[in-house]
């Protein structure tokens, strides 16, 4: 009984301490934004709730992660929000033994919303253009991208777990550039939170988002609708490809495409290893 | 207090220095009339410098100029070695004919000055003033700006499109003149104990608006870095554009919190609307949605100088503006100690 109120008396100080830190702005920010305590204190802590009791995460082969310098995490997208980005960067994070931090690339859409846009850059994540992957990369970052994009989280339920277009590849040459390696990650999971059945176009174009979503549950439970069902979630990450002997040919499309496709066909494969070891979406 | 500049040969004889009557331009003048290998220091302005500036401005020459009207061959007849232009003004004031006088001076004054720099055969050295907000504000901007960045949207504040035709003209300058080492300094803005700028006076009130959703990453830099750097621009030949600011980030919460100011959230369109009223432009609207921070590599490596980080910079402002504060690191100690008394007691 005494060592719990002493348990308990620790996590007090350490609170109210922390408190202190943040009400008199004693905390450091890097020049992204990124605010690692905050991170550390107020978003894990949230986010771990939902990827363990929640969605019950299970990762495979964090070996592939590099314990120290950059490399480029390329995963599929999916579930209409993108919780499967969120939900890798806590897999890094808690499941690699270095605890890296994975800074995420986003959508221009994401900065141009308030609040969520604070969010993410205090999260670490900042604007998907060439000049901050590659300052986050000579920084020796682990930075994460999605190069589905909103065609990957925006996609039909019927299409889960096909992975859509890279588009022009950009994740590619800025690793070439780089001389960084690409970790391909297969996430599943994240397609049956928010079964993406419907999108009302003029809903969308009215509020200047790319789709508007109509799940089993949204808009017609309101805010419940929100919630995400609690499909079993897996993570794997596969073997590092190293880009080097290509690093002088960023901007050879053939090269770039051909790379491309080797890590979609990548985790494409994982995705379908995964899904076997998976056979019912809502199982323990 | 000054030293001789490292390549003392290469130092200009005749100093011309606009906005003399102004924080910057004073100081730099008088900074630059110590060095003994400068002959002459000749400070330009409309109006007189106020008297606190007598004692520093002892071995400038002063003449009342109004950059806004040409100024035909007066540089020449100077035999003006450098000019430096830092009549720049980053916020209207109501007193010299608010926005429209703001825009006249930055944008016709110099117009003028370098219309007489190029009539001006003497002339090596032009160093000017101009500002981060160059880089403009948008959505799709990277976190960080080296000076290559160009703008992605023309800023809507008055500065920020001063700023931008500001270069401009500089850019026709440097194509016409290119014998003359230009030097840009886009200053971050300025911190210091002493500095008296539009978003300082925000500061150093007690309960600070922002913009609701929004906490933009800040950069400031140290006046006595911002002098120093401009003082090198002038004895050395360090031509090009740069960034001049400090190092590292706050953002505005944290800048807030670390003043002891209480701050007002508000949403966006409200805050715009508050820009006709005054006390907040446009410019400041933009850095507070969209943040500002710029790289200073190209500075630190050009010049050799660090300017101190904004962490430290910001410091030194509020250690000299401490009455504001509302809520002080003591303060929020006793309530701390309030909770922990309380907890103690159950």
């Amino acid at each position: 009984m005494d060592d719990l109120i002493d348990e308990w008396d620790g996590k007090v100080a350490s609170g109210l301490a922390f408190l202190r830190r943040r009400l008199i702005g004693e905390y450091e920010v890097d020049d992204f934004g990124f605010d690692s305590e905050l991170t550390e204190h107020v978003f894990h802590p949230v986010l771990r709730q939902l990827y363990k009791h929640w969605f019950r995460t299970e990762v495979f082969d964090t070996k592939n992660v590099p314990d120290e310098g950059a490399a480029l995490i390329v995963a599929n997208h999916s579930g209409t929000i993108a919780l499967d980005a969120l939900m890798l960067c806590l897999a890094v994070h808690d499941e690699h033994p270095a605890h890296r931090y994975l800074r995420l690339l986003a959508a221009d859409l994401v900065f141009r919303l308030p609040l969520v846009s604070e969010v993410a850059r205090k999260s670490g994540a900042t604007l998907a253009c060439n000049p901050d992957v590659d300052r986050l990369l000579h920084e020796g970052q682990l930075v994460g991208v999605f190069p589905e994009g909103f065609k990957g989280v925006g996609k039909h339920y019927s299409e889960r777990y096909k992975l859509q277009r890279f588009g022009r590849a950009g994740f590619v040459s800025v690793a070439l550039r780089n001389r960084t390696p690409i970790v391909p990650a297969a996430i599943v999971g994240a397609e049956e939170t928010y079964p993406l059945l419907g999108n009302i176009k003029p809903l969308a174009r009215l509020l200047g988002t790319p789709y508007f979503p109509v799940t089993p549950t949204f808009p017609w439970l309101g805010p419940a609708g929100l919630v995400p069902l609690p499909s079993k979630w897996m993570i794997r990450f596969g073997e590092p490809i190293d880009t080097t002997p290509w690093s002088d040919q960023a901007d050879d499309p053939a090269v770039v495409f051909n790379l491309a496709d080797q890590v979609r066909e990548t985790i494409q494969g994982m995705l379908h290893d995964l899904l076997k070891l998976r056979p019912d979406p809502f199982q323990e | 207090m000054t030293e001789p500049s490292a390549d003392s040969s290469n130092a200009p004889r005749v100093v011309v220095v606009t906005g003399v009557s102004r924080f910057l331009g004073a100081q730099i003048a008088a900074q630059i009339a110590a060095d003994p290998m400068v002959e002459r220091v000749i400070g330009l302005d409309r109006v007189d410098p106020p008297a606190v500036y007598a004692d520093l401005l002892s071995r400038v020459e002063l003449r009342k100029v109004d950059l806004t009207k040409s100024m035909g061959n007066t540089l020449a007849k100077m035999r003006a070695e450098a000019v430096v232009h830092l009549a720049v003004v980053s916020s209207p004031d109501p007193a010299a004919g608010g926005r429209g006088g703001m825009k006249e001076q930055n944008v016709i004054g110099t117009m003028h000055l370098l219309a007489g720099c190029q009539q001006t055969p003497s002339l090596k050295r032009l160093v000017v003033r101009s500002s981060t907000a160059a880089y403009g504000a948008s959505f799709r901007d990277p976190a960080v700006f080296t000076e290559d960045t160009e703008a992605r949207d023309v800023p809507r504040g008055g500065y920020g499109r001063d700023i931008l035709d500001i270069e401009g003209y500089v850019r026709g300058f440097r194509r016409r003149r290119p014998e003359v080492t230009a030097t840009v300094l886009r200053f971050a803005p300025f911190v210091g104990p002493t500095a008296e700028t539009m978003l300082l006076r925000y500061f150093a009130q007690s309960i600070v608006p922002t913009v609701l959703g929004r906490d933009p990453r800040l950069q400031f830099v140290h006046v006595e870095d911002a002098l120093e750097i401009v003082r090198r621009s002038v004895l050395e030949d360090h031509p090009g554009t740069f960034n001049v600011a400090g190092p590292g980030v706050i953002t505005l919460s944290q800048a807030l919190r670390r003043s002891g100011r209480v701050n007002l959230p508000v949403v966006e369109p409200l805050l715009q609307a508050a820009t006709r009223l005054g006390g907040v432009s446009l410019d400041q609207v933009e850095l507070f949605v969209h943040g500002r921070v710029v790289d200073t590599a190209k500075l630190c490596k050009e010049f050799g100088f660090t300017p101190r980080s904004t962490a430290v910079a910001f410091d030194d402002f509020i250690k000299s503006h401490q009455t504001g504060a509302l809520v002080t690191p003591d303060r929020i100690d006793s309530f701390l100690n309030m909770i922990k008394s309380v907890r103690a007691r159950g």
